[in-house]
């Protein structure tokens, strides 16, 4: 009892209020900025509960009394009942495929009562977190081992299922921010570099598909996707392997061999260099492969099988993207560029950039914004209301944003590498990488960057499910972290 | 603790935080801080411009009398989602139309292709311009139909059945006249012909603006500022045309069945009293919808009555050209008043004859033109041309001789109010170097009389007898008498003096008062006032046409007057007779019973012309 009481007084000392402060900021000016997506001119009552700014103030003031409940439970109790309450949300995520009413598509929403609904999806990632957490704080757990990294993984792709089942793909996609704690924990980086390679070799080769290097038969998409591919392969080499003379005798042959070929083409007989540099390649992972067998070291093998990977990878994903559903095709021609298409999927994008590019320097000031208020941008108060921020606020003000959450994101980074145990930590990195995943692909999406992905901006976007859901991911944290100076009992 | 090794990746993390909203950042920089692009884009978007049209001025004639006013159309509007529960039956049955018509029509308004502003949230035009009868009965049921609305616009009606070329009409603008001016969108109206045309910015007014507020939709939702940006409209200044509607009408009258023009003109201030050009339309033809297919039928008429012929045509202006000839040879001192030529039936010289009727031989200038003799005024030209003394060649007499013609408002647009002047013709020694190499004066001495290459427009050929009424000036012709509100353009009030001096005129007035004393033009002669005038009949492949220009009273006149009749034959057979009406009505202000029914049956004497296309 004692060392309770004296817990308590040093729980309050130690709340880290810098994140508080942080938060605070974000919530108050995500009011703002709803009030003026949802302005509406028939009723300009900003805190009746008839508008959504008006909702919104209820959403954030039920968050701060969530947030000080959060503040007494003691960490002792997620450290018992992690797995419980990640079976539990499993068990509401799976229930609620079934019993959701469809909307919009989607079966995510659970009516509560006849005017709210809430959506778990949102509440399941602190529950992915704590189990996360829970897992790689037991005793011998290494991220080095194939089965505990498997489980971990499993914990992660399990409610991603659950969620695409309930035909939400874009929050599904969120839960990949749970890599960058893995990463953080010890996973190797190539893993998230071969990720980085992929979304490399699939844009540049769709987006460049079409065009050909001038008078030549080769596509650029093609061209230099193999290119990558070779460049990638022999650097690695390099960094993993330290083998000089291979990197040597790789770089004279893939470079040579596709220069040569090009003069060839250009000044005897024109064709498709791609087959030659595709030769090289498989060639190459030959080449690595015999240096595996030769010094039974694994990494060659890992290397050719990236190198062959790469290649694969590149066919694959064109011969699919000429399956593809037509409006699923049009989306992604739409994303990298190669279709204007301003009805239709480009239709969202070219109004925020429109919404956004109007505000100028210091933007139309607070409700002055036309774009959002009339409509133009869809989903202007949720997924869209960085558009309403870059209208209304201007460069400064929307720049503003971005720098309160990287201080944010920074702050947390902080705060997660002080914790004394490992639970803090990953649950801490937890909480950031989906703050950053969330930032990263709901701004990225409406200045046209990243892919059209419903996931709202935290503490922006108007709703309560988000708001909660982003509330008690970090206040949970934050009660962690008030724990740090106790010694365990 | 093993994570310790990995603590450096808390750097790769803030790292890769920071690269993201830096690149964000120039990003929004892009998008924000480069030009008013995005700008003028969220503009179009949220605000529409709800033009509100001015007016259209209205037209009288010189009396007062009104000629052409708007009348209030109605269109049928339609708002899509609105559309529910409706009778179709009893609605295509309110306004007359088929229940065919009735699918096409709401198919063609959805099609995007075929309508591409369309929006289920805001008015679409349904059926344009239907008439206050319908508009009255579609009114009582309106209520039933729900989504259907009306759209009030003005139409331009006519109060006259006459005018047509000088009213022009109205029509929506073509692309061509949207891209070429700023002030129109594509829908606006626009003069298309006639005055409307030629006074287009004065009628129009200027279109007022109220800024609204649009929503994505299409739904508007309330004026910007509070309106403070709105502008109401101007409305048109009305025309006073200088144009006497009952001359005109007698005009149209009489060239019933005829072709060719009469113009009248004021002396004294250049003011256009009647521009008949026949065959003619009923103005009617061009109001509101029915306009296009009434067009499409008139420019297939062989007969051409979309031309406004005494303006556009251009004619051998035949004996009415003598009177310049004589004032040319006067003041260039070739002839004096008693110098006089022989005439044996004809100009007879070195094989060379344009034949003349008979009268007596030789004659001296006045009765010379009182009889219209071809004879005095080809040698008049021969001398010209072939005097040595006072130009070195051929050509500088041919120049001189042009300059004169010039003067008189010949070979140049006049610069009437009205578009669709022609020039005529009146050639110069430039031209007949070219045409004919090495020529002489009897090569071209057909232009003395009127014929060969020259060739006028009834209005020119009116214009020489307001020059001569007014003894050596004319005031450029003009149509419009003044603008409510406004000024008519200086252009119009401009004096221009000929090169020949005012005794000369004297003596060319003398010379047409005795052509209608005891010359050619004697049934044009009247106790009432006193009359000046001069015949023409112009050679052409087929019949002569039949001319006549003339002015009265002599000595203070009123109206000086061309009337020219295609294939009419001798100038006294129609045009005499008929400026002889013409001025009775306009100085009198009505006919005397015996002209009235001369008048009438003038109006019944029709020409064939054949189907030849002309």
């Amino acid at each position: 009892m004692i060392v309770q009481e004296q817990g308590s007084k040093g729980i309050f000392l130690s709340i880290d209020w810098v994140t508080i402060l942080l938060y605070v900021i974000l919530i108050v000016w995500g009011w703002f900025s709803v009030c003026g997506a949802c302005y509406d001119y028939n009723n300009p009552d900003l805190f009746s509960w008839e508008t959504n700014s008006g909702k919104q103030i209820v959403w954030a003031g039920t968050s701060l009394v969530l947030a000080a409940v959060l503040m007494l439970i003691e960490k002792r109790f997620y450290d018992t009942a992690a797995y419980v309450i990640y079976g539990a949300m499993m068990l509401l995520l799976l229930v609620t495929i079934f019993i959701a009413p469809d909307t919009k598509g989607s079966r995510s929403w659970l009516p509560i009562g006849s005017t709210m609904k809430i959506q778990p999806a949102e509440f399941a990632k602190f529950a992915v977190a704590l189990a996360l957490a829970k897992l790689m704080d037991t005793y011998g757990f290494s991220i080095r081992k194939t089965k505990d990294i498997g489980i971990a993984i499993g914990l992660i792709v399990f409610p991603m299922l659950l969620i695409i089942g309930q035909k939400e793909t874009g929050s599904a996609l969120v839960y990949f921010a749970f890599f960058l704690m893995l990463y953080r924990e010890g996973m190797t980086g190539s893993l998230l570099f071969t990720g980085f390679a992929c979304v490399v070799y699939f844009v540049v080769g769709l987006k460049f598909s079409g065009d050909h290097i001038a008078n030549m038969p080769v596509s650029i998409g093609e061209f230099t996707v193999l290119l990558l591919a070779m460049i990638f392969t022999i650097s690695m080499v390099w960094v993993y392997c330290h083998n000089t003379t291979a990197v040597k005798w790789m770089s004279i042959g893939c470079f040579g061999g596709t220069l040569l070929t090009m003069i060839f083409s250009i000044y005897v007989i024109p064709f498709n260099v791609c087959y030659v540099m595709l030769g090289l390649c498989i060639l190459m992972a030959g080449y690595i492969i015999w240096l595996a067998l030769y010094t039974r070291v694994v990494r060659y093998a890992l290397i050719a099988l990236f190198a062959i990977g790469s290649t694969a990878f590149f066919y694959i994903t064109d011969t699919l993207f000429e399956h593809l559903d037509d409006h699923q095709r049009i989306r992604i021609e739409v994303l990298l560029g190669m279709k204007e298409d301003l009805r239709g999927a480009g239709y969202n994008v070219n109004q925020a950039k429109i919404a956004i590019g109007s505000g100028g320097l210091t933007g139309k000031g607070f409700l002055n914004g036309t774009q959002t208020k009339l409509r133009y941008v869809p989903e202007q108060h949720t997924d869209f209301i960085f558009c309403t921020v870059g209208e209304e606020e201007g460069f400064i003000g929307s720049a503003g944003v971005l720098i309160v959450y990287l201080l944010f994101i920074w702050r947390l980074i902080a705060v997660a590498e002080r914790q004394t145990d490992t639970m803090g930590r990953v649950y801490g990195y937890c909480v950031l990488s989906i703050f950053l995943f969330h930032l990263f692909i709901n701004v990225g999406m409406v200045l046209g960057l990243t892919p059209v992905i419903g996931i709202p901006l935290p503490f922006f976007s108007y709703g309560g499910s988000s708001l909660w859901g982003f509330t008690l991911l970090l206040f949970i944290f934050l009660r962690m972290d008030a724990e740090r100076n106790l010694k365990r009992q | 603790m093993k994570s310790h090794f990995y603590e450096y990746r808390k750097f790769v993390l803030a790292g890769i935080a920071l690269v993201i909203v830096l690149c964000y950042i120039v990003r929004l920089a892009f998008l924000q801080l480069s030009d008013g692009e995005y700008k003028t884009r969220a503009d179009d978007n949220a605000f529409f411009n709800n033009v509100i049209f001015p007016a259209r001025g209205v037209i009288y004639d010189r009396n007062g009398e009104l000629l052409v006013f708007n009348q209030p159309a109605y269109d049928i509007m339609v708002i899509m989602r609105e559309v529910h529960n409706l009778d179709t039956l009893d609605f295509c049955k309110t306004i007359g139309i088929t229940r065919d018509f009735f699918d096409k029509r709401m198919a063609t308004i959805k099609n995007i292709d075929k309508n591409p502003g369309y929006s289920t949230y805001t008015p679409q035009l349904f059926m344009p311009q239907i008439s206050a009868e319908e508009y009255g009965v579609f009114q009582e049921k309106l209520f039933r139909f729900h989504g259907f609305y009306i759209r009030e616009r003005t139409i331009r009606r006519y109060a006259t059945d006459h005018c047509a070329h000088i009213l022009g009409d109205v029509a929506e603008v073509s692309q061509k006249e949207v891209d070429n001016d700023d002030y129109y969108s594509p829908g606006d109206y626009i003069g298309k012909q006639g005055v409307e045309r030629s006074y287009e910015p004065e009628l129009r007014g200027i279109k007022g603006v109220q800024i609204l507020l649009r929503d994505a939709r299409g739904r508007i939702q309330g004026h910007y500022r509070n309106g403070a940006l709105d502008r109401k409209p101007v409305p048109g200044k009305n025309l006073t045309l200088s144009i006497d509607a009952k001359l005109q009408a007698l005009g149209e009258r009489l060239m019933e069945g005829k072709m060719g023009a009469i113009v009248a003109i004021e002396p004294k201030t250049g003011e256009i009293l009647c521009m008949v050009s026949s065959p003619s339309y009923d103005p009617h033809r061009m109001e509101g919808k029915q306009r296009g297919e009434q067009m499409l039928e008139m420019q297939r008429d062989p007969m051409k009555p979309m031309l406004n012929r005494a303006i556009s045509g251009t004619y051998p202006p035949g004996s009415t050209f003598k009177t310049s000839q004589g004032l040319t040879f006067l003041q260039e001192g070739i002839i004096t008043p008693s110098t006089a030529f022989p005439c044996y039936r004809g100009f007879v010289t070195k094989g060379m004859r344009v034949g003349c009727h008979g009268h007596g031989s030789p004659l001296p200038l006045i009765p010379a033109i009182a009889t219209s003799c071809n004879g005095y005024f080809c040698w008049g030209l021969y001398h010209m041309l072939n005097n040595r003394k006072q130009y070195k060649n051929i050509q500088e007499a041919m120049t001189t001789w042009k300059d004169y013609m010039v003067s008189m408002g010949f070979g140049y647009r006049l610069g009437v109010d009205l578009p669709g002047e022609a020039r005529g013709m009146i050639p110069n020694a430039d031209y007949y170097d070219r045409r004919l190499g090495q020529w002489n004066a009897l090569g071209v001495i057909s232009i003395a009389i009127g014929q060969g290459e020259v060739t006028l427009t009834p209005l020119q050929i009116a214009n020489l007898g307001a020059t001569i009424a007014n003894r050596g000036y004319y005031i450029t012709p003009h149509i419009v008498k003044a603008i409510e509100g406004g000024h008519i353009a200086d252009s119009l009030k401009v004096k221009h003096e000929t090169k020949v001096e005012k005794k000369y005129y004297d003596m060319v007035a003398e010379g047409m008062r005795k052509a209608v004393l005891g010359g050619t033009c004697r049934s044009a002669n009247t106790s009432m006032y006193e009359v000046c005038g001069k015949t023409g009949t112009a050679q052409n492949r087929g019949k002569d046409h039949s001319a006549f220009m003339g002015f009265a009273p002599k000595d203070d006149p009123k109206i000086a007057i061309a009337v020219y009749v295609e294939n009419g034959g001798f100038g006294a057979t129609f045009g005499v007779p008929i400026g002889a009406l013409m001025m009775e009505q306009y100085i009198n202000g009505q006919l005397s019973p015996g002209s009235e029914a001369r008048a009438a049956s003038f109006q019944s004497r029709h020409i064939d012309y054949g189907t030849r296309e002309r």
